[in-house]
């Protein structure tokens, strides 16, 4: 019966053509919106995944997520070096500051202080310059999306695109002068602000005077000690507050999932998203059955099987709910792809996949089970009626 | 027992929206075997309605049809398939074919749905229609078939799984009176052999003289059975 079923469900190209395209799109929209989501909450944490060599980010015991800086005081970082199981422990500083640009114009960036003699954190790749340069009198290093737009100097002729900044190129924090001596490429951030990378003592004359200043204390557990162990031991030491990388990307992303309305405007979209997939293909699908409805009865009257018929349907249902996953996921993929160097935040994990999967089958099974109910209460009389 | 159908005063009634029409008013008939029967009457009289009893894919309010001695009524549901799947071919006004299968496909439908293999079905589906005259046609997918073609294929698959019993509404009255008497030439000498019956129900006065008896109904009953003398042959 499986090639009467195909044959029927491929005999009109044209239905069929809708039933896949309804299907593609659902598949589509439950996988792209999502996939904007995660990468979306992605960059929340982004800055903190950038960061990989430390296991455990110390700090103030009030933080939420890692743009929630609450300084400490400097002491903090000599106490965390005293507790036992700690290989290093640096000093970062991070912080919004205003910068002025070359015509006059300020711009919010983010600023971040690295231990002066390791410069522990830095950016993981640079495109230009190295990191050890920013031990040049007041060297910084600025991201290569905010040197090409929120950074970049107008173009002295009228009409032309900005000129990226370069190295050798000055920018002004607070009164202090900051020479530019290297790009790096950064994960992009929530707020999409340009990063600047400097030394932490030079952080802190561009920092506004305060009495605190120190951000984050960045540790590494000497070899054979468990993370977990220590952090409990910083804890309790200095009552401050540690996580692990990990830890600290899941406080920061759950912060964004309780505190903003983006889980909200997504849950919405993706909800939609589903509802009209549905609508669609179960419409299209159900339609079709409808419209075979005495081919259907043709088969009872011979002597089909409801169990038979059921079978034909589910065949024809997974056939195509396949063939829209498989074009629904793949056009996602494309769209990530195709906007990989855009603005646009796309990460699409497994777990994303096996979601927009389960969306489609749910809506194949639901068009299915009420095609199926029709061809079941089908009197096969209907045959004589013309 | 020789005969392939016994009716007993079969009622039945349809309900529709509280309106009750009663089609089928205390029928009486017998069929034998190698017999070809044909209902006539004016519109609306019952003919469908009796030949879908007798096919099995209508139940009767009251009464008892026997098939074969087989009480079709009392078997289950299952049992019914089966018998059905087994016993009855079909022919239709409206040929009725699968309109994205080709001859040989449409016609091994009825072996598939008894659970034979694809290629012995289509085996046999396409030595009947070598009998049908469609040697040339088998690939062909109905839309691209006349309408004497078709209803030689939806006959070939009639036959196809050899059917003890096969049930005809109105199998000329689509066609021309060239390819109605092709049809009934085709049915009359293939379809029906000593252990088979069929019954046609039709207008078509033109083949009336391919029955071996004509039931005349009337308003849900049979008012009169004739046997007819002239019998056509091919
Ligand atoms: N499914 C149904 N629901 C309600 N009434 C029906 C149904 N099928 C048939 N009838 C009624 O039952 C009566 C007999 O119908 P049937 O189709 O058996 O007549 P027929 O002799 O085949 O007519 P025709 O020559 O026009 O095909 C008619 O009055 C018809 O309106
Ligand atoms: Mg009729």
């Amino acid at each position: 019966m499986n090639h009467i079923a195909l044959k029927m469900l491929m005999g009109d190209k044209g239905k069929y053509l809708g039933i896949i395209m309804g299907l593609t799109f659902a598949s589509l929209i439950m996988t792209q919106q999502p996939a904007i989501f995660v990468g979306l909450m992605a960059r929340s944490y982004s800055f903190i995944s950038d960061v990989a060599l430390p296991d455990i980010w110390v700090m103030d015991s009030k933080v939420q997520f890692i743009d929630d800086i609450k300084p400490m005081q400097e002491t903090e970082l000599y106490r965390v070096r005293g507790i036992s199981g700690v290989d290093w422990a640096m000093p970062m500083y991070k912080g919004l500051l205003k910068v002025r640009l070359a015509d006059g114009a300020f711009q919010t960036c983010n600023v971040i202080g690295l231990d002066d003699a390791t410069l522990i954190g830095g950016p993981a790749t640079m495109l230009k310059g190295t990191l050890a340069d920013l031990r040049q009198s007041d060297a910084v290093i600025v991201d290569i999306d905010g040197a090409k737009d929120k950074l970049s100097k107008p173009s002295p002729s009228a009409g032309q695109k900005n000129i990226p900044l370069q190295i050798g190129d000055s920018l002004e924090l607070n009164d202090h002068r900051g020479i530019i001596v290297g790009i790096a490429k950064v994960t992009r951030t929530f707020q999409s602000q340009p990063v600047i990378y400097t030394t932490y003592s030079r952080a802190k004359t561009y920092a506004p005077r305060e009495r605190r200043i120190l951000s984050f204390i960045l540790v590494k557990a000497k070899p054979n000690q468990d993370p977990y162990q220590l952090i409990e031991r910083i804890k309790a030491t200095t009552g401050l507050a540690a996580y692990t990388q990990q830890g600290f990307k899941e406080l920061t992303y759950n912060y964004f999932m309780k505190n903003t309305g983006i889980p909200i405007n997504f849950g919405i979209t993706i909800t939609l998203g589903f509802i009209i997939g549905t609508a669609i293909a179960g419409q299209t699908f159900y339609n079709f059955t409808l419209e075979n409805l005495r081919q259907f009865g043709v088969l009872k009257a011979m002597g089909a099987s409801n169990a038979q018929l059921l079978k034909m349907i589910l065949l024809q249902a997974v056939l195509v709910g396949s063939i829209g996953y498989g074009l629904g996921v793949g056009l996602a993929a494309l769209f990530g792809f195709a906007m990989r160097y855009s603005i646009m935040a796309f990460k699409l994990p497994w777990q994303l996949l096996v979601f927009s999967g389960l969306g489609v089958g749910f809506i194949c099974i639901i068009a299915a089970l009420i095609s199926i109910l029709k061809v079941i209460r089908l009197e096969p009389a209907i045959v004589f009626k013309n | 027992m020789n005969s392939a159908i016994s009716c007993q005063n079969i009622i039945k009634t349809y309900n529709t929206d509280g309106q009750i029409v009663t089609a089928l008013n205390g029928i009486n008939v017998e069929i034998g075997l190698g017999e070809l029967m044909m209902l006539v009457g004016p519109s609306g009289c019952g003919k469908t309605t009796l030949i879908s009893i007798i096919a099995g894919i209508l139940n009767q309010d009251s009464g008892q049809c026997l098939l074969f001695g087989e009480d079709f009524q009392a078997l289950t549901n299952k049992e019914q398939l089966r018998f059905r799947a087994h016993n009855i071919g079909f022919v239709f006004q409206a040929y009725n074919l699968l309109p994205a299968l080709n001859a040989i496909e449409n016609v091994s439908v009825p072996l598939i749905i008894n659970g034979t293999k694809r290629a012995i079905a289509e085996q046999k589906a396409k030595e009947i229609l070598e009998q049908m005259g469609l040697s040339e046609r088998m690939k062909a997918l109905p839309a691209q078939l006349s309408g004497g073609q078709q209803q030689r294929v939806a006959i070939a698959r009639a036959l196809v799984h050899s059917p003890r019993l096969i049930v005809c509404d109105e199998p000329t009255s689509a066609l021309d009176h060239k390819s109605g008497h092709i049809i009934m030439t085709l049915l009359k000498s293939i379809a029906l052999k000593h252990d088979r019956a069929l019954v046609i129900v039709t207008h078509d006065a033109r083949i009336f003289n391919f029955a071996d008896r004509i039931a005349e109904m009337d308003d849900g009953h049979i008012i009169k059975i004739s046997t007819t003398t002239a019998t056509e042959t091919n």
